[in-house]
């Protein structure tokens, strides 16, 4: 696969980009991030219909329309653009490929149109959202009569609020195995919690026996390469916000007057705005990698890792610089920038920091260096 | 970004991969033998054409496209065939040339720097004019038949060995200092030409002193027209900004067998002698990891995670400008250009390359020579990595033209925009 979009993934761009210029404004955004739902169920189901992207990643035989990650990636940079507040994220992207991976064709065939036509709005309940090696150890499920039974708490859980569907991962004798869960079932208690980024809602999820269906095997559950799909799509959502805050950054040096001169005519201000063009350009670059990487099995396989540890310095680095460069406008409530700044602060630490990823990525590079 | 043979590539696609490397192969087939003479060899490669197969064919080209010329190379590496003379301001001069010349100036100088006859250096820099390139004072006035130079250029590399150099210099000082400026290609072997070589913090000395002294150029000589000076430049420095990300780590080993071998060996080692410390000061990146893993350093999570970091600047600088070639190939404009921010990227990342084989080594690094780590390769990347953000522009002229260029940021209030003549210089030039 060439580098760079083909003219087809830049006119799809355009698309989704076009749409979610109209329907999340900043106003939008405000709006919904005060609401406990966090989304606009009009603009939900018109994402799923006519526009059609939640199945965008999932195959035709379940509902989706057989693209890669190199077309959810784009979806996922314009909606981190234009801080799109809704259950995307959850849904699609995490309860979505995490069914794609470890259900079985029955589990997929029963699960995916749902999702992928957004009458089901999914969520993926870890209870660890650090690590996936430390996933599992606060809930467990026991086999039952007629099944599984979930007990334990996943103390944040995103956009649980919505959903009417979990996709649980649990720890079981066997090892760590993915459920499917009914919100409504017996022993479910969906909390709330006050978070830092509006525009993310977290829920706390316990589970007290609560019944629950095995996606695929037992104990059979990896949880690595979900977790470099769901990392690069983060970067791409952290990247697409980086180069918004960029661009309203360059548009206010330009504006601002101070000693009769714009302040962006100052050298030390023209000189961090290069420097951060060229740790936003590298990380973009990393990022379209990564979903080259994982959309053609070549490449380096802790490319995941790069992206969202690149994706994450470079997009709180440029909020911190859009803040510090706007001066006392910029720490208001009124001005816009700190709604990126949380959103760029929530994607920092989720799924990992930036250390974590480095971490896994030498890891993996020393694994592959001894064989 | 003006690129002076972007031209020539671009008459629709031409020959595929398949077909040029068949046909490649089997001109090599009939004229390839390691007992050719050196010149005889690039002699034979220029008037085949495969010297410089992007070039316009009327110029010893076949107007190839970049990816249709890296088919070429690839079989000429795969075969250990030795191409054409490549050293640094040959490169230069070739494109800026290529890219202004007149066909008189093309016919004489191109096909000299393929065979590598002739050696070449860029006489920009002074004493009193570095980042400030329009600021210089070197003089050319018409006199008689000829243009008579005087002035003293600096930091010029290969000036030692070359036979041409690419000399600015100044031909109307009433003019505002960018317009009163003009491009000559001059002979370095005269009598007004002396050079002097300076010894560097690394202990190389590639570049030089140059003084000037009533050197002689013809008008023929002249590229472009007189008070063009700047806007050729422009040519030389972007080819020499794309030049820096190029060579992050060593260069192959040469230890193929025959008589032409030893002449290019030979070659290599004085034309390419002032440049084998290049790939200590981009850092050699490559060999973070082994070295990292060979002192025990790896173990340590600080150095994992500088090490870390210094894999993913490299990587997305690499992917960056490989995407940003791919979209110039295909005509889509939509990436940044990659010139400044290339040269930038390879700044920051042979500062973390140092910053990380420090941590390696650490009370080691105090050693240098032959006796001390990686045969002290270590320490050359220690004390030759300040060269790159310095040379061919510094890190601080590249955030400025990233800055005003590509991010259209307002400019500097600026003090020199009048007659050259009355602009403040330093106290020693006037
Ligand atoms: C290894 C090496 C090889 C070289 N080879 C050649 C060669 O072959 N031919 C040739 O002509 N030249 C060559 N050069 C010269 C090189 O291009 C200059 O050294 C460089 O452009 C800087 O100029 P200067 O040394 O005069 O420093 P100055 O221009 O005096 O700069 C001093 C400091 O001031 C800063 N500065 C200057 N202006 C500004 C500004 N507007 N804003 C902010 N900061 C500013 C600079 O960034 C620098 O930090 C070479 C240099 C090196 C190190």
């Amino acid at each position: 696969m060439a580098l760079g979009f083909t003219e087809d993934q830049r006119a799809f761009r355009d698309v989704v980009a076009r749409f979610l210029a109209d329907k999340s404004t900043p106003t939008a955004v405000r709006e919904l991030m005060v609401t406990s739902t966090g989304y606009d169920a009009a603009v939900w189901k018109q994402l799923s219909g006519e526009v059609g992207l939640l199945g965008t990643h999932l195959p035709e035989a379940f509902g989706g329309f057989g693209f890669g990650p190199v077309e959810m990636g784009i979806i996922a940079e314009e909606m981190g653009r234009y801080l799109y507040c809704g259950p995307f994220f959850a849904s699609a992207v995490m309860a979505g490929y995490a069914v794609l991976g470890a259900g079985s064709e029955v589990d997929k065939l029963r699960l995916l149109p749902g999702i992928a036509d957004g009458s089901t709005i999914a969520t993926l309940v870890l209870d660890n959202l650090n690590s996936p090696d430390q996933v599992g150890q606060q809930l467990g499920a026991t086999s039952a009569a007629d099944g599984y039974q979930l007990s334990g708490v996943a103390s944040m859980v995103v956009d649980a609020q919505v959903a009417n569907l979990m996709i649980v991962a649990a720890n079981t004798p066997q090892g760590i195995s993915l459920f499917e869960v009914d919100p409504q079932a017996q022993g479910v208690a969906v909390e709330a919690l006050e978070v830092l980024d509006p525009t993310r809602k977290l829920c706390s999820v316990g589970f007290t026996q609560t019944p629950a269906q095995l996606l695929g095997e037992v104990g059979q559950a990896n949880l690595d390469p979900l977790w470099g799909l769901m990392s690069t799509m983060l970067a791409h959502e952290m990247i697409g916000g980086a180069q918004a805050l960029f661009a309203s950054t360059l548009d206010y040096l330009k504006l601002r007057v101070q000693f009769g001169r714009a302040i962006g005519s100052f050298q030390s201000l023209k000189h961090r705005a290069a420097d951060l063009l060229l740790e936003l350009e590298l990380a973009k670059a990393a990022t379209h990698e990564a979903a080259r990487v994982l959309a053609t099995g070549e490449g380096d396989l802790y490319a995941p890792n790069m992206a969202k540890a690149m994706a994450s310095d470079a997009y709180i680095n440029i909020a911190k610089q859009a803040i510090q460069l706007r001066g006392g406008i910029g720490f208001t409530w009124e001005e816009d920038t700190h709604l990126w700044f949380k959103r760029a602060k929530s994607s920092e630490v989720f799924l990992g920091t930036s250390n974590w990823h480095r971490e896994r990525m030498m890891q993996q590079i020393e694994e592959t260096a001894d064989v | 970004m003006s690129n002076a043979v972007e031209g020539a590539g671009s008459q629709g696609p031409g020959p595929s991969k398949e077909q040029i490397q068949t046909e490649v192969g089997q001109w090599l087939d009939e004229h390839w033998s390691v007992d050719l003479s050196l010149s005889a060899w690039r002699t034979l490669l220029v008037d085949g054409g495969w010297a410089a197969p992007a070039w316009p064919t009327e110029f010893f080209g076949r107007a190839f496209s970049e990816e249709q010329a890296a088919a070429v190379s690839e079989v000429f590496v795969a075969r250990g065939v030795v191409g054409v003379a490549q050293a640094g301001p040959g490169r230069l001069a070739s494109h800026t040339i290529l890219g202004h010349g007149n066909s008189d100036q093309k016919q004489r100088y191109l096909r000299s720097i393929l065979t590598g006859e002739h050696a070449w250096t860029q006489l920009f820099s002074e004493p009193g004019s570095g980042s400030d390139l329009a600021g210089l004072t070197t003089k050319a006035e018409r006199s008689g038949d000829v243009w008579k130079v005087n002035g003293q250029k600096v930091w010029n590399t290969s000036a030692h060995h070359a036979d041409y150099g690419l000399l600015l210099a100044r031909t109307d000082w009433d003019l505002p200092k960018h317009q009163g400026l003009s491009y000559f290609l001059i002979d370095m072997r005269q009598p007004g030409v002396e050079v002097r070589p300076l010894k560097q913090m690394n202990g190389h000395a590639s570049f030089n002193e140059v003084f000037i002294t009533d050197a002689e150029i013809l008008p023929i000589d002249l590229l472009g027209s007189e008070g063009e000076g700047w806007r050729i430049a422009a040519t030389t420095l972007s080819i020499e900004r794309q030049g820096f990300a190029g060579d992050r780590s060593g260069g192959r080993a040469r230890t193929l067998v025959g008589p032409i071998y030893d002449e290019y060996r030979d070659e290599l080692a004085i034309a390419l002698e002032p440049y084998t410390w290049y790939p200590q000061r981009a850092g050699r990146v490559d060999l973070a990891l082994p070295r990292a893993r060979q002192t025990g350093a790896i173990k340590d999570a600080q150095v994992r995670q500088e090490l870390a970091k210094l894999l993913c600047m490299q990587k997305g600088a690499d992917i960056a400008a490989a995407t940003a070639a791919a979209a110039k190939r295909s005509g889509n404009n939509e990436v940044v250009p990659a010139g400044s921010i290339g040269k930038l990227a390879a700044s920051v990342i042979a500062r973390q390359a140092s910053h990380v084989h420090t941590l390696a080594s650490g009370a080691d690094a105090m050693l240098a020579g032959p006796a001390s780590a990686l045969e002290g390769i270590i320490a050359e990347v220690l004390v030759s990595v300040p060269a790159i953000s310095i040379a061919g522009g510094t890190d601080e002229i590249q955030k400025n033209i990233i800055s005003e260029r590509v991010l259209e940021l307002p400019k500097e209030p600026r003090f020199d925009t009048g007659p050259f003549r009355d602009v403040p210089r330093n106290l020693a030039d006037t």
